[in-house]
């Protein structure tokens, strides 16, 4: 398709007259208008920051033991104390925060993603595609989670952990999919859906255009709820010597072993759990951002 | 319908017959409710929204007050206030008071004694209003039993009593029915029986018939009437509805922004208007009785946060002077006695004799009101850059060939739709078949614009969707464009959405508010794979009178009328041939109303469009469509052109129809004849046998014993009575009797 230089023009013209704006950059302009969604932003990537650049800066790497120190308080040489074990606490810490944020956020994004694709599948088109989608629902609700992640951790052992991550999600998506069908369902019948229906647009393409944004804050939300709840499946599961495998660590088996010192040894546990929870309050925060700034309508009574 | 000069003497006469033991019957009827300088505010501080500013009226016992207004004009927030029914953090100042005792800021206990028994409210949604989970006889008895020390039994037998007063057949019985199984005529029924349960002086009905079709509201109306004449009650009526004012009430008071504009007698207002909102709003009503089109107000109202510092209507006013824009004016009396504007110029346009003439510009025509930004538009950009394909006759504005010799765009030939009616949700039984739709047959030749009308349930909705699913009928045939939609492939399906637009009804709910304007408009072009709409989307804005700069904002944003300009907009994207309307102007205010029409017909006949246009608004549909169909329960009851179907109608249920539109117009609305119909729709589940409307038929009751036969058994075919004009009714000729 050959285009004039006039129609060009015209075009860029239009496109700069208009603004034309996608809907990326509107929610993304929203997102960090706020000052929780650029608060919560930044916290997340300090977070990241450390998990990942963290551990360059300290002297010890989390398999090392200093046999000079065992659980030693903070000093100059172990920044934020030592283990029982004599690893230094800010190496194992970052170490283990890398593992759970991985972990956590992948599995919530996943497991969301999962619910939001299911349930909108089934919702939207009845009949035998919602039936056997709701069957396979039904059926991983059943399964019993916790059992079936313990059986499978040797397959985690040898650094599988995307692996890892993607049961874990396997086990989070069942009930927001079942919310997401019955959201589908009445949204089916709204008109601008019937709209788009008449228009041509693809029923794939009505989903994630029409459907999936229309509910998109119920969908942050359960994200936002999912990454805690994946830390926290991941702990205990890494309590029960499942999960994560030793040598190898993360926020869950260090916060499980850190209870049994915390009273006489608080940084072997403080620190860890400190950083668990700063982790979850910025996921949060980016969550709400995320929800108002899908929603056009919101913030516009308070303001 | 029977007399309303009577009742009108009756009450001047003989005001509160039901209460005169209360009353003293040597005391002179003072007003019953006074309402002074009532402000209502919400929030505060800049942001404060002034929802009511300075209102005051009174009204005598039997008398109707009509409060007039668009949606946002505070006439529901006053009547709120006046009951104390406004949340806590509105902030009310003024005087309300009820038989000159002060009720406003009267503490919960007052209200309580007074709300339901002197003064009681009528809401417009009756679905909402009643308990869904108590039998309707025990709750009107709950209303009985709270103001009066009567015995259980004793208010369940004034329950029925209250029922068959307002007309519910069989009344004993259905007192233990429950809400959900009324229809939404006989719920405002039993919210009416509510009110007067406790013979109130005072009856506030809030938009009481907005919800309902034409002919139960004429039936509603009627009840409110008889409601009036036995409790004595003075009304007031609070309603966007010119027509259902100019017949029932005494008095009117138009409100705009907040403040009442003009207040008087229904006859000074209507026909010697001082106000220039009042004489645009009564100019803008679509007419069933006149020819002449609807003029629209420009611009929208103003937002109660940011209000003008002069006169709230002077940016849309046809006669503004810059004095106008200076001080807001005050309500005074102009003219008659009791006839009261709120306009600087009052007295001039009285000296000239009425503002309608001064506002209506000198020849006004459609396409010079509301769409004149687009006449600049479209000759010099030419019409479709993007959608080749559709032949863009030079001569649109000509007048087009004789229908027989246009193209047939759409045509539904014995279309049939029903729906199972299932119970259980393990083992689906089937107990039933909704007969939505049952033998439909019509055509939509090019250039023309077909209306199908009826009230709700008659199946025109149902016929739409049939056609825009563009699949096959369960029986029957659909023709878009030549094709049979029963022998469609994909590809070609997707060729003839291309040409097959629609419009629906409530432009907040077609248009997803997740989207910028933009998108929402460009949708169809990138679907049907035009990858820079940029150009075209603006050319469409322009096109529907929308700023083109304003893409990049949400629907929300906008007001009503704009929102369906968007629709609109979204819909000629793609240079259709057919456009679907559904409804496209009831859920808009009247003075945006006939802006939206103005720009739908003028469209129409630059682009060359053909509409299929759903209504229930007969008036509407007089000034948009050519030919009309009239649905009844599934099947159509009468089609032909305009014309000859408004003038002459020839079905019964045509002729009830069109007799229980309001006219805006209160001598014509006074001495017109009603055909009252009895009784609901029946249900499309369990339709009559033979003829569907012989059940509530007016002819049907005059017809001998084998007639009627005739009526029971067969079911009447649609006959060509005249040219162009069919109805189906066996005794269609003798329909004049009625």
């Amino acid at each position: 398709m050959s285009v004039t230089d006039e129609e060009l023009a015209e075009q860029r013209e239009a496109g700069n007259r208009l603004g034309a704006p996608s809907r990326l950059r509107v929610v993304a302009g929203r997102f960090f208008g706020s000052f929780q969604g650029r608060a919560g932003f930044a916290l997340l990537a300090l977070m990241f920051l450390l998990a990942f650049a963290g551990p360059f800066l300290g002297r010890w790497s989390y398999t090392d033991r200093d046999f000079t120190a065992f659980l030693a308080p903070p000093s100059a040489d172990h920044w934020w104390g030592t283990l029982q074990t004599g690893a230094d606490v800010y190496a194992v810490t970052l170490r283990g925060m890398r593992r759970s944020l991985v972990v956590g956020l992948l599995a919530a994004v996943v497991g969301t993603t999962l619910a939001a694709v299911v349930g909108a599948f089934a919702g939207y088109f009845a009949g035998w595609t919602d039936r056997a989608l709701t069957w396979a629902t039904d059926l991983l609700l059943v399964l019993p989670a916790f059992l079936i992640l313990a059986v499978m951790s040797p397959l985690f052992a040898s650094g599988q952990w995307p692996l890892f991550v993607l049961v874990l999600a396997l086990f989070l998506w069942m009930v927001t999919s079942k919310i997401v069908r019955g959201v589908t369902i009445s949204l089916r019948e709204r008109e601008f859906v019937h709209a788009a229906r008449f228009m041509g647009v693809r029923p794939t393409t009505i989903i994630f255009r029409h459907i999936l944004p229309n509910m998109s804050s119920l969908l942050v939300v359960d994200a936002t709820l999912n990454v805690s709840a994946a830390i926290l499946t991941e702990t205990s599961l890494s309590y029960f010597g499942f999960g994560i495998q030793p040598p190898d660590v993360s926020l869950g088996s260090l916060i499980a072993d850190g209870t049994r010192t915390a009273l006489y040894a608080p940084w072997t546990f403080w620190f860890c759990a400190g950083l668990l929870v700063v982790t979850v309050l910025a996921v949060n925060m980016v969550g709400d951002s995320l929800r108002d700034a899908f929603d056009p309508a919101s913030g516009r009574g308070r303001r | 319908m029977k007399g309303y000069g009577g009742l009108r003497a009756e009450s001047a006469g003989r005001p509160g017959t039901g209460r005169a033991a209360r009353d003293d019957p040597a005391e002179p009827p003072g007003p019953v409710l006074e309402v002074t300088d009532l402000h209502v505010t919400f929030g505060a501080g800049a942001g404060a929204v002034r929802a009511v500013r300075g209102v005051s009226y009174a009204v005598r016992p039997g008398e109707v007050l009509g409060v007039v207004g668009e949606s946002g004009s505070g006439k529901s927030v006053t009547s709120l206030a006046v009951m104390g029914l406004l949340p806590p953090h509105a902030r009310v100042t003024g005087s309300v008071r009820l038989h000159g005792r002060e009720i406003l800021g009267a503490d919960e206990k007052t209200l309580s004694a007074v709300r339901g028994g002197t003064i009681s409210m009528v809401f417009q949604d009756p679905l909402s209003a009643l308990t869904p989970v108590y039998r309707v006889g025990d709750q009107i008895a709950e209303a009985v039993r709270i103001h009066r020390r009567v015995s259980r039994r004793d208010a369940a037998r004034r329950a029925v009593e209250l029922l068959d007063l307002v007309g519910i057949p069989d009344a004993a019985r259905r007192a233990r029915a429950f809400p959900h199984e009324f229809s939404g005529g006989m719920r405002q029924r039993v919210m009416i029986a509510m009110a007067i349960a406790n013979d109130p002086d005072v009856l506030l009905c809030d938009e009481p018939t907005t919800a309902l079709d034409v002919t139960v509201q004429a039936q509603v109306l009627e009840v409110l009437r008889r409601a009036r004449r036995e409790t004595g009650a003075a009304i007031v009526l609070i309603t966007h509805d010119l027509g259902v004012v100019a017949g029932f009430a005494d008095r009117v008071m138009v409100m705009y922004a907040g403040r009442p504009v003009e207040a008087g007698t229904v006859d000074d207002v209507y026909l010697r208007p001082r106000m220039p909102y009042t004489a645009g709003l009564l100019a803008a009503v679509p007419r069933l009785d006149a020819a002449e089109r609807p003029v629209p107000i420009e611009g929208a109202p103003p937002s109660p946060a940011a209000l003008p510092p002069g006169c709230p209507f002077e940016p849309r006013c046809p006669l503004a002077v810059p004095a106008c824009s200076a001080a807001e004016p005050a309500l005074e009396p102009v003219g008659s006695p009791g006839h009261l504007a709120a306009c600087i110029r009052a007295e001039e346009i009285e000296a000239a004799g009425g503002a309608p003439l001064a506002v209506r510009p000198p020849g006004a025509l459609p396409a010079e009101t509301g769409a004149e930004v687009a006449a600049g538009v479209l000759p010099a950009s030419g019409v479709p850059p993007v959608a080749a394909g559709v032949p863009e006759e030079p001569g649109g504005r000509a007048a087009p060939p004789p229908r027989r010799d246009r193209e047939v765009v759409l045509a539904v030939d014995g279309l049939v739709r029903h729906y199972p009616l299932t119970k259980g949700t393990l083992l689906r039984r089937r107990i039933g078949t909704v007969q939505a739709v049952d033998g439909v047959s019509f055509d939509v030749r090019e250039r023309e614009t077909l209306a199908l009308v009826g009230e709700s349930g008659c199946g025109k909705t149902t016929t739409l969707m049939e056609i825009l699913r563009l699949a096959r009928p369960q029986r029957g045939t659909v023709t878009v464009l030549g094709r049979d939609t029963a022998a469609l492939g994909a590809r070609d399906r997707m060729a003839i959405r291309r040409d097959l637009q629609v419009v629906f009804q409530d432009p907040m709910a077609s248009l997803d508010p997740r989207m910028t304007v933009y998108d929402i408009v460009a949708e169809p072009l990138r679907t049907h794979g035009v990858r820079r709409p940029g150009p075209r989307v603006r050319e469409l804005l322009r096109l529907v009178g929308l700023e083109p700069g304003h893409a990049a904002r949400h629907p929300q944003d906008f007001s009503g009328g704009q929102r369906q300009r968007v629709g609109i907009a979204r819909a000629l994207a793609l240079e259709p041939r057919l456009v679907v309307l559904d409804e496209p102007v009831s859920a808009l205010d009247v003075s945006i109303r006939a802006g939206v029409l103005d720009l739908l017909a003028d469209l129409k006949a630059r682009l060359g469009l053909s509409y299929l246009f759903v209504a229930h608004d007969l008036a509407v549909v007089r000034h948009l469509a050519d030919r009309v169909a009239v649905m009844y329960l599934g099947v159509i009851a009468e089609i032909g052109r305009v014309e000859r179907v408004y003038a002459a109608p020839l079905h019964p249920y045509t002729r009830a129809l069109l007799s229980a539109v309001p006219v805006p117009d209160p001598g014509a609305e006074r001495s017109r004849r009603h055909i009252l119909l009895e009784g609901d729709l029946p249900s499309p589940a369990d339709p009559p046998s033979g003829c569907r409307f012989r059940t509530r038929c007016p002819l049907f009751r005059m017809l001998n014993g084998a007639e009627q036969a005739r009526c029971v058994g067969e079911r009447p075919p649609l006959r060509m009575l005249d040219d162009d004009h069919a109805a189906s009714c066996h005794f269609a000729e003798r329909s004049g009797a009625i």
